[in-house]
């Protein structure tokens, strides 16, 4: 592998699209951001948002009915979207772009042991013998904290706790020493205790060996606590990109800025939890102007006619980057 | 495991137990041997005297006894229509049935789960539609129908097999297809709805994303688990071809096997023949069955045999 330099992934202009019966939903609708080597960058949204979409779409995961209807997406430099990118996505998958999913249960086969199930990746990607692959299998378990790794690779995932599945998951994602991890909720289905463990893990894991992570989550807390940067998506769009240190002090958007009134917050006393009125956009016909619009309380006339694309701003001498005809505005805070 | 064992060995000495009942009820149900065995001309003296010597003039619950006595020495009495122990009659015809439902599983097996893989590729497709039509044919012809128009195309039309005798081999074709045709239909439809379930399944999707390519996912990943509910559904076609469609398809090919043999035994009130015949499919039966839930729980690790 050659060094270069620039962003490790680069996703422009993105578009995602289901066709149903009922007609073409916008999952995803122009999407744009970039990752660096070792960053953590945070995506949140509620659900529907297209977060899981967006996800799905960098490694070439999203089957019919849907399909990838424009943009690109680049990984080091080579194309994941479009003509050829299957041969790029053969050896990016699992091996230096690795993912874990949202529900630990369903995400392993029944029926194999999960030996068996990391062991594959590495003998695919690494080439590894039986005997190699084993004993790097038990190394890796050792490393996400499973206790007795040499038994255990021999269960099944019927014989694990939730957590504990997880964490397989999460062994098997880094079997390969990926440059990117992509998190897709991956503690929404787990308890709450147990969910800060696997947000460790992953933290510690990302020291140790050095990789950046995408992690997608609707869960502003989770966010605060581990990422550097942060994309807001809403209604299949980015609204706001800042660094985490930016958002939770002033949020630009007013979406936003509604996300981090309905969080409960550790340093701060809050007089209530606020929630945002009103639904999400249908992605069938979204409108014609912003997708926040009818549920925001600054929305003016121009915000229901023409659609307010990403922008740089300048707000208190800092460079921002918010998709609102009324960015930081002051009722906002 | 053990437990397990004798547990479903018990279980199954009380169902070959019933069907030994049951076969002694019908038997005797059906009408008066005598009749078949000695020519119309004989005098009811002859008739009577026959009767005796054979036993049938003994109140029933007497039969019964002896019978169920015989039974447990597996002492079946002499076949009144081959003049042989009636045991070795059926040990002699059984081979034959054997092969041809053998033969038969084996073709379903290798031609149903491809298909139903191919089907369930793109579900609702040009090909999809074509299987799924051709295997509802195959499922909903019957038998003794499907065997007819097998002698009528390829023996008489296009003489591609021998009406008589010939090689065993190629005297297997016809009714190894015949007997096996519903079974692939049936069995297909389940490899494809299967396989469509899994396909969607999430550990589907993982296996996707840690790069496996899509020919190992679909089979292994997501066979595997389309295994468990073919190999129930692979096991009960197996019992019923051995217990039930060698019968019909025996008897339209005059293939000499039990069923041929059973069906002959009947017609001619063979009782002794008919019991032993029973007796031993029924055994049979239990033993596949006990086969079949070993091989599911070495397919899926959940299940749990006790």
């Amino acid at each position: 592998m050659t060094e270069r330099s620039g962003p490790l992934l680069e996703v422009d202009h993105l578009r995602v699209e289901f066709f149903t019966r009922r007609g073409q939903v916008q999952a995803v609708r122009d999407v744009s951001f970039h990752i660096e080597p070792g960053e953590t960058l945070g995506i949140v949204g509620e659900s529907g948002s297209g977060k899981s979409v967006t996800a799905q779409a960098l490694l070439g995961l999203i089957e019919l009915p849907g399909k990838i209807t424009g943009g690109d997406v680049r990984w080091r430099g080579e194309s994941l979207v479009g003509e050829g990118c299957e041969k790029v996505l053969d050896r990016v998958r699992g091996n230096e772009i690795a993912m874990v999913f949202q529900d630990p249960m369903t995400s392993l086969n029944p029926t194999f042991t999960i030996g068996f199930q990391i062991a594959e990746v590495l003998r695919r990607h690494m080439g590894m013998s039986r005997g190699d692959a084993k004993r790097r299998v038990i190394e890796l378990l050792d490393l996400v904290g499973i206790a007795n790794p040499t038994q255990r690779v021999k269960q099944h995932p019927h014989e694990m706790s939730g957590g504990m599945r997880q964490r397989v998951l999460i062994a098997m994602a880094l079997a390969c020493e990926p440059q990117l991890l992509i998190a897709d909720e991956p503690t929404t289905a787990l308890d709450v205790t147990i969910q800060a463990q696997i947000l460790e893990l992953i933290a510690e894991l990302q020291q140790e060996l050095g990789l950046a992570v995408i992690l997608i989550t609707h869960d502003l807390g989770v966010v605060a606590g581990v990422c550097d940067r942060v994309c807001v998506m809403y209604a299949g769009r980015i609204v706001e990109q800042a660094t985490a240190v930016e958002l939770y002090g002033t949020p630009g958007h007013p979406y936003s800025a509604g996300l981090l009134r309905a969080t409960p917050r550790l340093d701060e006393v809050l007089p209530r939890l606020v929630s945002i009125d009103g639904a999400p956009p249908d992605l069938l016909k979204p409108p014609a102007g912003c997708g926040f619009a009818a549920r925001c309380p600054l929305a003016i006339d121009r915000c229901v006619s023409e659609s307010p694309t990403i922008t740089l701003h300048q707000h208190e001498g800092k460079d921002r980057h918010v998709a609102c005809w009324r960015a930081f505005d002051d009722v906002l805070l | 495991m053990a437990t397990f064992l004798v547990r479903r060995l018990l279980q199954g000495v009380i169902v070959v137990v019933a069907a030994a009942i049951f076969v002694f009820v019908a038997t005797r149900a059906v009408g008066d041997p005598v009749d078949f065995i000695l020519p119309l001309s004989a005098s009811e003296e002859q008739r009577e005297n026959l009767r005796v010597e054979l036993g049938f003039d003994r109140p029933m619950s007497e039969q019964f006894v002896d019978y169920a006595g015989d039974v447990a020495r597996l002492d079946f009495g002499e076949s009144t229509y081959l003049n042989d122990d009636a045991l070795t009659v059926v040990f002699d015809y059984l081979p034959k049935t054997l092969q041809l439902v053998g033969f038969g599983m084996l073709i379903s097996l290798v031609t149903s789960v491809p298909l139903g893989v191919l089907a369930s590729r793109k579900p609702g497709g040009r090909l999809d539609k074509i299987l799924t039509t051709a295997s509802l044919t195959g499922l909903s012809m019957p038998q003794f129908f499907l065997g007819q128009v097998l002698v009528a195309v390829f023996i008489t039309r296009l003489t591609w097999f021998d009406p008589g005798p010939g090689p065993w081999h190629k005297n297997l074709v016809l009714p190894a297809i015949c007997m096996a045709l519903p079974a692939v239909g049936r069995l297909a439809m389940t490899v494809r709805s299967a396989m469509i379930e899994e396909l969607n399944s999430q550990y589907v999707k993982v296996a996707r994303a840690k790069g496996m390519p899509a020919r190992r996912v679909s089979g292994v990943h997501a066979l595997r688990n389309a295994g468990i509910p073919f190999v129930t559904l692979y096991g009960w076609e197996l019992i019923r071809a051995l217990a039930g469609y060698t019968v019909v398809v025996e008897t339209v090919f005059a293939w000499p096997g039990l069923g041929f043999v059973l069906i002959q035994g009947i017609k001619e009130r063979d009782f002794y023949l008919v019991q032993a015949s029973v007796f031993v499919v029924a055994v049979l039966v239990v033993v596949i069955s006990i086969v079949i839930d070993l091989v599911y729980k070495a397919l899926d690790p959940r299940v749990q045999l006790s």
